[in-house]
């Protein structure tokens, strides 16, 4: 199948009008472990013939590492752009892999006269479970033990506990829950402006306490819905040297490696 | 009215008087205090006002068990100390259903209390002996320390006298009436005792009324010093919780105003905003709510316990940033009374108190959030401080420094270039 990615301003330029917009987001495009997701979620987009977008190099930053450091002016640059580009092409529904992303859209940018319709790809790929448009063939992942580690952007920030895991019960695969998980889940290490610099002095890192905690139950696949996470809990699990037993996996790409996409 | 009487009653009124005065002094001075904050709007309504509240007080429910039967206790001391006279209340109830209440309420008392001394010798040791880790970390050094053992003291002390008062009674009741009240544990003690000279057993009783009623007194004035307040202001400050979802930070108008005009030369910035203030650099700056969590704060470090950067042995401690809060207040309030209503002492939380370690090593994660019983945020102070470090001091590491350079001029934390934004499609068929 060939697969396309529709730019948001080609579309408009045409007087169609997508139905959703794909919010990259900066890892899912620069990031090489994170474009795999992307990839794989624009797959999964392609295959079930659903009308999107991406905003190609109008995307910006959403200003969540600036504002959360503490540098609101960077913030605000990032967003007020972002919040025109949308605006003027009048969107009204958005969905995006990274956690971090979808918070800022969804909560913080109303303040500011950005008003949209966002959901985080777990949600958008339960929806499509539930109403049955998404089906996901068993067999790959069957008899595979997977363990969920909650992003905190999602869970604790915004609620969604039940969304990933959903989308990891459809595999037909066993999912078993660590001991701190959902509200309890230990963060990554890389939120709050975190992910770009080294942790401050202390006995251990961060991912590498979260990283024991997941191999605790002796998982094959660590499944996660943040490309932070992704980064932080690949780089535990290779500290451990365990790469080539335990796969770090976004939830995106379980779906599109289900169905040989 | 003997002249004995009279005078227990005097002393009874100067002493309730006298703490009262004392105690209202310092909650007046808290409440002076929480208004230094800055102005909040928090919009909910009653109904998720009152629901924030109640989900707390029912989460503990003995709480509204213990407060019926308290109040109840606080009504007899009352009325025995302003008539002199003693057991009012039963006498009053005598021979009506009442009488079986009251003996019930007793009895309900009477039982708690033993639970009570038994939890508490658990809690002394536990903090002791066991060295359970969230009682063992270094803000809890010094003051913190005793605060939490003098609470534990009082409540010791203050059942002993209970029951010093209720079996000498009970003793004495029985050798007048042929049986006592029906109080089951201090009718088993005034057996035990009722061969005493009804001399010492009036001894035992008085000394146990005064006694009590001292430790009731002696708790309202320590209250307000000690961390304990939280039992109080929980109630407010559950009434007060923050709607939006925890992942949420508030908007600076301000800056949003500041940018707006750069990015369009045609926006006019409202003359109201005035000065920008970035972030918070001392307890002024935050929000009076944010003062309020600092004081309903009783230091239990569940907090710290579930925040990441403290469990891998990083500086911070949410639970240090609520008590540093309620420091400085302190020694500000403090500083005002000796030195008048403009003193300053180029002291400020940012720094003096909280170190920017232990500020740099927050992950926003929530956690601590998520487990304050509460409902306080220790975060919302953290995020303030971090503002005014990085916009006012313009100190960051320099890691974030190029984040903020890449983002301003790439529109990416990374140094890619925003027309490679689409490279990633190459890898897709």
């Amino acid at each position: 199948m060939q697969y396309n990615v529709p730019v948001l301003s080609e579309l408009v330029a045409e007087g169609k009008t997508p139905d959703v917009v794909f919010w990259v987001g900066c890892a899912g495009s620069f990031d090489q472990r994170a474009q795999r997701v992307t990839v794989a979620f624009t797959k999964i987009l392609n295959r079930l013939q659903i009308n999107f977008a991406v905003l190609g190099t109008e995307e910006a930053c959403t200003g969540d590492p600036a504002r959360r450091a503490g540098n609101e002016f960077v913030f605000q640059m990032l967003a007020q752009q972002n919040i025109a580009a949308l605006n003027n092409y009048g969107v009204k529904k958005i969905v995006t892999t990274c956690p971090h992303c979808f918070n800022t859209l969804k909560n913080e940018y109303p303040a500011l006269g950005g008003n949209y319709e966002v959901v985080h790809h777990s949600t958008y790929l339960q929806q499509l479970i539930n109403e049955g448009k998404l089906k996901v063939e068993g067999g790959t992942f069957k008899g595979k033990k997977i363990t969920y580690h909650d992003s905190c952007y999602l869970g604790r920030a915004n609620d969604i506990y039940e969304a990933p895991r959903a989308v990891i019960e459809a595999l037909d695969a066993d999912l078993v829950e660590i001991k701190k998980c959902k509200t309890n889940g230990l963060c990554c290490g890389a939120g709050g402006g975190q992910m770009f610099k080294e942790d401050e002095p202390g006995k251990k890192r961060i991912n590498i306490e979260r990283t024991e905690q997941l191999m605790e139950v002796n998982p094959d696949v660590i499944a996660v819905a943040c490309p932070f996470c992704n980064t932080m809990i690949t780089d535990g699990v290779k500290n451990e040297n365990k790469q080539d037993t335990i796969k770090v996996v976004d939830i995106a790409e379980l779906i599109a490696q289900a169905n040989s996409y | 009215m003997s002249f004995l009487t009279i005078i227990q009653i005097l002393l009874f009124i100067t002493l309730v008087g006298a703490s009262f005065f004392v105690a209202f002094r310092k909650f007046k001075e808290i409440y002076d205090n929480i208004n230094m904050g800055k102005p909040e709007q928090i919009d909910t309504t009653l109904g998720f006002r009152l629901k924030s509240m109640f989900l707390i007080a029912f989460g503990q429910k003995k709480m509204f068990k213990l407060t019926f039967a308290t109040q109840i206790e606080l009504i007899e001391i009352f009325i025995d100390g302003l008539t002199g006279k003693h057991r009012i209340l039963y006498h009053a109830f005598e021979g009506s259903f009442l009488e079986s209440l009251y003996v019930f309420v007793i009895n309900f008392i009477e039982i708690l209390s033993l639970l009570t001394f038994i939890v508490t010798i658990i809690f002394i040791l536990r903090r002791t002996t066991f060295k359970v880790a969230r009682f063992q970390m270094p803000e809890l050094k010094g003051w913190p320390w005793r605060d939490a053992l003098n609470i534990l003291a009082f409540e010791l002390t203050l059942i002993t006298f209970i029951f010093m008062m209720n079996s000498g009674d009970s003793a004495l009741h029985m050798k007048e009436h042929g049986e006592g009240y029906g109080f089951i544990l201090s009718g088993f003690l005034g057996n035990m005792i009722s061969s005493f000279p009804n001399g010492l057993l009036h001894f035992i009783e008085k000394t146990g009324w005064w006694g009590h009623l001292c430790m009731v007194m002696v708790f309202l004035v320590y209250l307000p010093y000690s961390k304990h307040l939280h039992i109080l202001l929980a109630f407010p400050n559950t009434f007060f919780t923050r709607p939006e979802p925890k992942g949420e930070m508030r908007n600076m108008t301000a800056i949003e105003h500041e940018v707006k005009s750069m990015l369009d030369p045609s926006f006019v910035v409202p003359a109201t905003d005035g000065e920008i203030k970035f972030g918070a650099k001392d307890v002024y700056d935050l929000s009076w709510k944010s003062l309020l969590d600092a004081y309903s704060c009783t230091e239990c470090g569940r907090c710290t316990a579930a925040c990441p950067a403290n469990q891998t042995g990083k500086k911070l401690s949410p639970r240090k940033i609520m008590m540093d809060t309620r420091d400085r207040m302190e020694d500000i309030s403090k500083g005002k009374k000796e030195h008048g209503p403009d003193f300053a002492d180029n002291r400020n939380l940012l720094g003096d108190y909280v170190t920017k370690e232990e500020l740099r090593a927050c992950t926003t994660c929530n956690a601590c959030v998520e487990e304050c019983p509460v409902n306080i945020s220790p975060l919302n102070i953290i995020l303030e401080l971090r503002r005014n470090m990085i916009m006012d001091e313009a100190d960051s590491p320099a890691e974030w420094n190029t984040i903020f350079a890449n983002m301003e001029n790439n529109q990416a934390p990374w140094q890619f270039s925003p027309d490679d934004r689409l490279k990633w499609t190459e890898e897709l068929n």
